[in-house]
């Protein structure tokens, strides 16, 4: 029997209803319990000492000091933990050629980047572990840093690790058809140069960890803010020296992730290794400024394209050549290649054409290593593309609505493969654009800003299309040699008084992937969503699982919860029916009472099949299977990813006296496959969608030439805030993938994938009359000016 | 370093959402980090600790204030009032009721911080304020979640309410 999601007024219609968060009330209240508000009898805390150079050689660490200072329990150098915890190297199989340098928890003999850690102390207190590791003396060489990506490969460029030859670390070549010859001989041709601003995720919550290794237990006890437990209850244990069932990883609230806490961080390890070192509870909590310098980076990308159009404005080929600059080491364990490998898999993804080369070089420089963030390498990829599908409407004398009406991959082609060999199952380019168009008033709006720019005002509206990759196979990391699970699972167990908890892998980083899970689950076994209880985030009592990135906690996770909760169902009318004695398939289960199917009739409520299976099984015929805790798994395998789509539009004005970008409205018609809350759904695009602006118009992580990070604080670096953000109308096409019974695919980056784009090309439709045009991001006041020749280039 | 010595340590007696609580504190201690590491108040949270963020917003004399700028040592004779206070109180009920409702909060982390710039402006703002308004004045406080529209609406529909009531009071 499956749902028939189709009628609303089936029996416990929870999937597709918004339904409040079961964890919000607690988190509005100030009753969260985020890492750093757990204390531990005898915890440290530790701080860590880190290098005020991009490069240097460490000649001498002078320790004594620090040790002799009030509170402090220990310091450690690189090499003291190197005797108690292995480097990595971040590379996997699948990713040819992609190479790295072992890493080390705390520096060993040289500092690649400012804000590596060269030395961590332990104390009683933060502010004695501060004072001490002020104290520590440490004789540096300079070394020369490689921090311009566009020479780190040039003969007279240091090579940053000299075991690895040179500064590549990755470079794909992808080629579909003959684009050469198409650009050789097609009619119309635009190119444009891209860039992509450095930036990072700026978590309010920082990184948090807190490691307790048991001695007499030989147990390594982890409270993380973190995306992946299971993820990283492996990597404790190998790197420690554990065997994996010692490491127990439990991640409570978490304050914000967004890809920044899914990777392996050196000064969390090392806090676990001091943990193990010591056999005591050591917290670590990063500041904002080790935030900035230590947190992942993602987004710097320079992008060369060239596309080529019919005279009818038809995409006949596109030419992409990407570089990107990762910082001194490919990030463990999912390594630094895959944005700029997304790049070359998504570009041109909305369209149909057939003539396609792009190439992505990485190097390797003395910044903050990068690696992936909330919607990895998608905004590139569509700022890229919709940059360029603008620019040949422009030429054509085409109107982007148009253009992309020509070109977008037909509703019916499905499935269908991308010139970048991506796989769609089924995508609604056509519906979501015809959608998108109405919820804006297009034309009005058209008018109304041709109005406006004869009084002198400059506004313009940008589209960007966008498809965006969710519910990851192994495909993603795991045919690379990473352990990093693709599949996902769910415990459901009824209870004796007919509640329902639900574990699962999947985790809950404010998302609402516990509200989700209860909907699910409380629809698969019929019991009110206030009567399921949902755990996550601890790799002792949760099903083995992948966490949450990629967008994968419903699509993935949720279809777990799916199946596990409709065999509980199965199992629970078993019992009903020896009960009732009649056949289990004449009855149902619907608000928490076994009721007859058809009819509703109210025969039990659950809490006396509860009763009697616990505490009366011997009033049960002997061997009749009562077993009320059912586990179920999932994983995808007809498709290496759910893609889904969306397109965006947004409403900007610019000041041309200030260069300063006023967004007035946003847009976004959005396909996810079947929603299961609607609420939540939107929240997350309209999130993502302010993540994205961020990324268009403030945020940049600012380095000088030698290497210094010069805006690692909140005052400098900008975010977006409540005064400029505009309001944003949401709307939806649902497309459910056919490979689950849910079909879900994943909602929780498309905001971010495709706002940067549309944001990108409001503006320069806005400053098209004053010559102007912007392709640098963030498209920052100044550039703006330098592009309408109110400042000089 | 030696134990801290009576000048680095500082005497204050202050109340607490409602509650009298004498300490001896270290004169460089927050009052964040007060309410957190000393009295076990975990709402007010520590986000970029110079005052930017407003993750660590919260009442000290009838001022919101940024918990992370002004030291514990200051407040002697102060009235401190934090997410836990004005949760028992209920006299936010409705505001938080509109948080949850609205799905206002994502992970959570700024909301004890927003709830008390929300709370503020409701408190301040004679009618019903204007989103514009609403978003000017919840601007120091940074929400990397929701992309603030969901507060904005939270707000607005608190504010309607009880002008509403208000209205039907008069």
């Amino acid at each position: 029997m499956s749902i028939r999601f189709d009628n609303p007024d089936r029996p416990n219609s929870y999937i597709g209803r918004t339904v409040p968060r079961p964890n919000a009330r607690r988190l509005v209240e100030g009753r969260g319990r985020y890492v750093d508000d757990i204390v531990l009898p005898r915890m440290l805390h530790a701080v860590f000492l880190r290098s005020p150079y991009a490069h240097a050689r460490i000649l001498s660490i002078d320790t004594g000091a620090a040790r002799a200072a009030s509170g402090v329990r220990g310091v450690f150098t690189g090499a003291d933990l190197a005797e108690h915890c292995t480097p990595w190297v971040a590379v996997l199989e699948h990713l040819k050629g992609l190479k790295s340098a072992p890493q080390h928890p705390i520096a060993v003999d040289r500092a690649t980047w400012t804000g590596e850690a060269v030395a961590a102390v332990v104390a009683d207190t933060r502010a004695q572990a501060e004072e001490a590791a002020a104290l520590i003396e440490v004789e540096y060489e300079p070394l020369q840093p490689v921090t311009d990506m566009r020479t780190a490969l040039d003969p007279e460029t240091p090579v940053l690790h000299p075991d690895l030859g040179d500064n590549l670390t990755f470079q794909r070549e992808h080629v579909s058809g003959n684009p050469a010859e198409v650009m050789r001989s097609a009619p119309v041709i635009v190119e444009s140069r891209f860039k992509t601003g450095r930036h990072t995720g700026v978590c309010v919550e920082p990184r948090s960890i807190l490691a307790d290794y048991n001695r007499s237990e030989k147990q390594l006890t982890v409270y993380h803010s973190t995306q992946a437990p299971h993820m990283m209850q492996v990597v404790f244990a190998e790197h420690l020296g554990l065997p994996e069932g010692a490491v127990r990883v439990i991640c409570g609230d978490v304050g914000g992730s967004f890809g920044i806490k899914v990777h392996v961080y050196p000064d969390e390890v090392a806090t676990a290794t001091i943990s193990k070192i010591l056999g005591r509870p050591v917290k670590f909590i990063a500041d904002r400024l080790e935030s900035f310098a230590t947190d992942i980076h993602a987004r710097d990308h320079e992008i060369d394209a060239r596309m080529a159009l019919d005279e009818d404005g038809r995409i006949l080929a596109l030419d992409i050549e990407d570089l990107t600059g990762i910082g001194p080491y490919s990030v463990y364990p999912r390594t630094s290649a895959i944005e700029g490998n997304q790049v070359v898999n998504l570009c041109g993804g909305p369209y149909d054409f057939a003539h396609y080369r792009a190439r992505t070089t990485v190097v390797l420089q003395n910044k903050s290593p990068t690696c992936q963030y909330r919607a990895v390498g998608h905004p590139i990829a569509a700022a890229v593309t919709e940059g360029m599908v603008d620019l040949a409407a422009e030429k054509l004398g085409l109107d982007p609505i148009e253009i992309r009406r020509r070109n977008l991959i037909s509703d019916d082609a499905y499935p269908y493969t991308s010139p970048a060999n991506m796989r769609f199952e089924g995508l609604s380019h056509h519906q979501s654009l015809n959608k998108l168009v109405e919820m804006m008033d297009y034309t009005a709006l058209r008018a109304e800003q041709a109005s406006l720019r004869e009084k002198g005002v400059y506004r313009g509206i940008g589209i960007a299309s966008f498809i965006e990759l969710t519910n990851p196979s192994p495909f993603m990391y795991g045919i690379g040699g990473a352990r990093i699970s693709a599949q996902d699972g769910c415990t459901v167990r009824m209870d004796p008084d007919g509640s329902v908890v639900a574990m699962s892998g999947v985790t809950e980083q404010g998302q609402g992937t516990e509200a989700m899970l209860a909907q699910i689950t409380a629809e698969a076994v019929g019991v009110p969503v206030g009567r399921v209880r949902v755990i996550t985030g601890d790799t002792q009592t949760t099903p083995y699982g992948g966490g949450t990135w990629a967008s994968r906690g419903a699509g993935i996770g949720g279809e777990a919860a799916l199946q596990a909760g409709r065999a509980l169902r199965g199992n629970i009318l078993t019992v009903a029916g020896a009960m009732l004695q009649c056949a289990p398939e004449t009855l149902d289960i619907v608000d928490g009472q076994i009721v007859d199917l058809g009819t509703d009739t109210a025969r039990m409520p659950l809490a006396e099949l509860g009763r009697v299976v616990y505490f009366r099984g011997d009033t049960l015929p002997k061997g009749l299977p009562r077993e009320l805790v059912v586990t179920r798994h999932y994983i995808t395998s007809d498709y290496p990813f759910a893609f889904t789509n969306g397109i965006q539009a947004s409403y900007v004005e610019v000041d041309p006296e200030t260069g300063f970008v006023t967004l007035l409205k946003h847009w976004c018609v959005e396909d996810c496959g079947r929603v299961i809350n609607p609420q939540l759904v939107d929240e997350q695009i309209r999130g993502g969608i302010v993540q994205g602006i961020g990324g268009a118009l403030y945020e940049e992580s600012l380095y000088d030439a030698e290497g210094q990070l010069l805006n690692a604080n909140m005052a400098d670096y900008l975010v977006p805030m409540a005064a400029e953000m505009p309001d944003m109308i949401i709307g939806h096409v649902e497309t459910p993938t056919l490979e689950s019974e849910l079909g879900a695919k994943g909602a929780g980056e498309a905001g971010t994938a495709g706002a940067p784009a549309a944001v990108m090309n409001a503006i320069n439709d806005a400053i098209r009359p004053l010559g102007g045009r912007v392709t640098s991001m963030p498209m920052t006041p100044e550039r703006i000016l330098r592009s309408i020749h109110s400042l000089p280039e | 370093m030696t134990q801290a010595t009576f000048e680095q340590l500082v005497e204050v007696s202050l109340t607490v959402n409602g509650e009298r609580v004498d300490a001896r504190v270290p004169a460089g201690r927050h009052v964040v980090d007060f309410l957190r590491l000393d009295l076990g108040l975990t709402g007010a949270h520590a986000g970029c600790e110079h005052g930017v963020c407003g993750a660590c917003t919260l009442q000290i004399d009838g001022e919101i204030v940024r918990g992370c700028l002004i030291l514990a040592a200051q407040m002697d004779g102060a009235e401190i009032w934090t997410i836990e206070g004005v949760t028992d109180s209920k006299e936010i009920a409705d505001l938080q009721d509109n948080f949850v409702e609205r799905n206002a909060l994502q992970c959570g982390f700024c909301t004890p911080g927003m709830i008390f710039a929300a709370r503020d402006i409701l408190t301040r703002h004679k009618g019903v304020p204007g989103r514009a308004d609403i978003r000017e004045h919840i601007s120091g406080n940074y929400c990397r979640c929701t992309g603030y529209e969901a507060i904005v609406d939270a707000i607005e529909t608190t504010a309607r309410a009880r002008n509403s009531a208000k209205e039907g009071a008069e």
